[in-house]
């Protein structure tokens, strides 16, 4: 098995205008389908990247900023972890992800086979 | 007995490239691998088929000395502790090697035209390793340099082993999608060369020879996919008016003005025999619809000659698989030869084309007949000048319209 990492990419500011409880269900379903493949190894949310810290070695010493590693238009909204045999597979779980989220989904293979 | 020379190698070499790395890729598990095997099983056949005479199945004898050199040489990296190359041979040990060799061309093919590659990099694989163009001749067809392509080779591998791009030929839902993506591909090829054919460079035109190579293994590879002929058919039919397309200074005869007595009379019979049996199986697609418009072309004398209502009909079918408006356009130059200009230009205006040379060289055509030659001096500059812009041949590339 090879593991993928599905990104959700999500647009800067306000969630882009749909049926919230709808996506959450859907999503929802696509984790529990995931789940009884028994392709699922890790998902979850994020914060907004206004909560996320950057730690940065510069000489000798670690500084620390408030807020994300770069301001983007898109930013990566959750992400869920997968175990399958080839980049076919990956997709046809991305695709069901995207479609579930109504927002892009990158699909990106982990190092090493595990 | 033969002697094995080096042209002749050359030719097992463009003939047999593409099998043996298709065979050896799924046997090694890594097209990187393959490819390497192979080259040094030419590199060998080289030196000893001049000296001992070439073996009875040369292509057997690539492929079996591909093989055991490469399970050599695992086997001395795996005993140093590479485990890398211990993974390869586990692999190469798990492998059946009664597979026909059919289903590992077809592999790599669905390989190599993945949609998770760029189109360019689909393009460059195909040619690479199924057509067994050096990376120097596709830089060249290509107009790039040798580095950059060579880098563009590299990665996509890279992606197809990283990424783990499954070998295989997909499932059958997947199958007339990716099958899509095969011949878009090799379309995209056949395109390349027989649009660049004019002015460019000669090896151009090779790429359409070579289009039309892998189009037969297509439809050698899947008898039972229509659009695979019809692809076929539709090459064979635009290639057969190659040596009437241009003149000898190079320049562009149009369709109306080409010297039908030059056309490739056994191309257009092998086309016609392909669009034929299309008709008969009647599961029409994009590519049989071409196919067949082409093939009315081939059979007129001249363009008064031209049935020209068939053609009509023929686009009208078309536009329900690719409602584009190049299509429309298409089907509005066969409007104006039996309906007249008026008709024609009303439906070529409808068309949201400005960027497009022919819109603007169809106009132009139209508006005289019509007594606007103002317009159609202006229409006529807009052709031309959007022609000496290169982003158009891009988009002919993309386009589905006969020429």
């Amino acid at each position: 098995m090879k593991h993928y990492l599905l990104s959700i990419y999500q647009p800067a500011g306000e969630l882009p205008p749909g049926d919230l409880k709808k996506i959450m269900a859907d999503v929802r379903h696509v984790d529990e389908e995931l789940r009884s493949a028994g392709a699922w190894v890790f998902s979850g949310g994020l914060h907004p990247p206004e909560t996320a810290t950057v730690l940065r070695r510069r000489d000798s010493a670690m500084t620390m900023t408030d807020g994300p590693f770069t301001e983007a238009k898109e930013h990566i909204g959750g992400l869920t972890i997968i175990a399958v045999p080839d980049l076919d597979a990956a997709l046809a779980w991305g695709r069901k992800l995207s479609a579930a989220t109504t927002l892009p989904v990158e699909v990106r293979p982990f190092q090493g086979v595990a | 007995m033969s002697t094995g020379s080096g042209t002749q190698i050359e030719h097992v070499f463009r003939e047999q490239y593409g099998r043996a790395v298709a065979v050896l890729a799924r046997f090694l598990g890594d097209i990187d691998v393959a490819e390497e095997a192979v080259q040094e099983a030419f590199a060998i056949a080289l030196e000893r088929w001049p000296r001992d005479g070439e073996p009875p199945s040369p292509a057997g004898w690539i492929i079996t000395t591909a093989r055991n050199r490469a399970i050599d040489r695992f086997r001395r990296e795996a005993a140093r502790g590479d485990r890398h190359a211990e993974a390869l041979l586990l692999h190469a040990r798990a492998q059946d090697q009664e597979t026909p060799v059919n289903d590992d061309r077809l592999r790599l093919i669905f390989t190599c035209c993945h949609p998770a590659l760029s189109w360019g990099s689909q393009v460059a694989l195909t040619l690479r390793l199924l057509g067994g163009l050096t990376t120097a001749e596709i830089a060249h067809a290509f107009l790039t340099s040798e580095a950059t392509m060579a880098q563009r080779l590299t990665r996509a591998k890279g992606k197809i082993r990283d990424a783990g791009i499954p070998y295989r030929v997909p499932s059958d839902t997947d199958l007339p999608e990716r099958l899509n993506a095969v011949l878009e591909v090799v379309y995209l090829i056949f395109n390349e060369g027989y649009l660049a054919s004019s002015g460019q460079t000669l090896s151009r035109g090779e790429l359409s020879a070579e289009a039309i190579r892998l189009g037969r293994v297509l439809v050698e590879l899947m008898p039972d996919e229509p659009e695979a002929r019809g692809l076929l058919g539709l090459m064979l039919l635009i290639d057969s008016r190659r040596p009437a397309r241009t003149t000898e200074s190079s320049a562009l005869v149009t369709l109306a003005e080409q010297d039908r007595t030059r056309w490739d009379r056994t191309l257009i019979s092998e086309g016609r025999a392909l669009v034929r049996r299309c008709l008969r199986e009647d599961r029409p697609g994009p590519y049989q619809i071409q196919a067949a418009i082409n093939a009315v072309h081939s059979e007129a004398a001249s363009v008064r000659d031209t049935d020209w209502t068939q053609i009509i009909m023929l686009y009208d079918q078309l536009l329900l698989y690719l409602p584009t408006p190049i299509v429309a356009l298409n089907r509005a130059a066969a409007v104006a030869e039996v309906a007249g200009a008026e008709a024609a230009l009303a439906a070529v205006e409808q068309l949201d084309l400005d960027d497009y040379h022919l819109f603007h060289a169809i106009r132009a055509e139209l508006l005289p007949r019509l007594g606007r030659n103002d317009e159609a001096v202006r229409a006529h500059q807009a052709a031309l000048d959007l022609t000496e812009n290169r982003a158009e041949r891009e988009f002919l590339l993309r386009s589905a319209a006969p020429r």
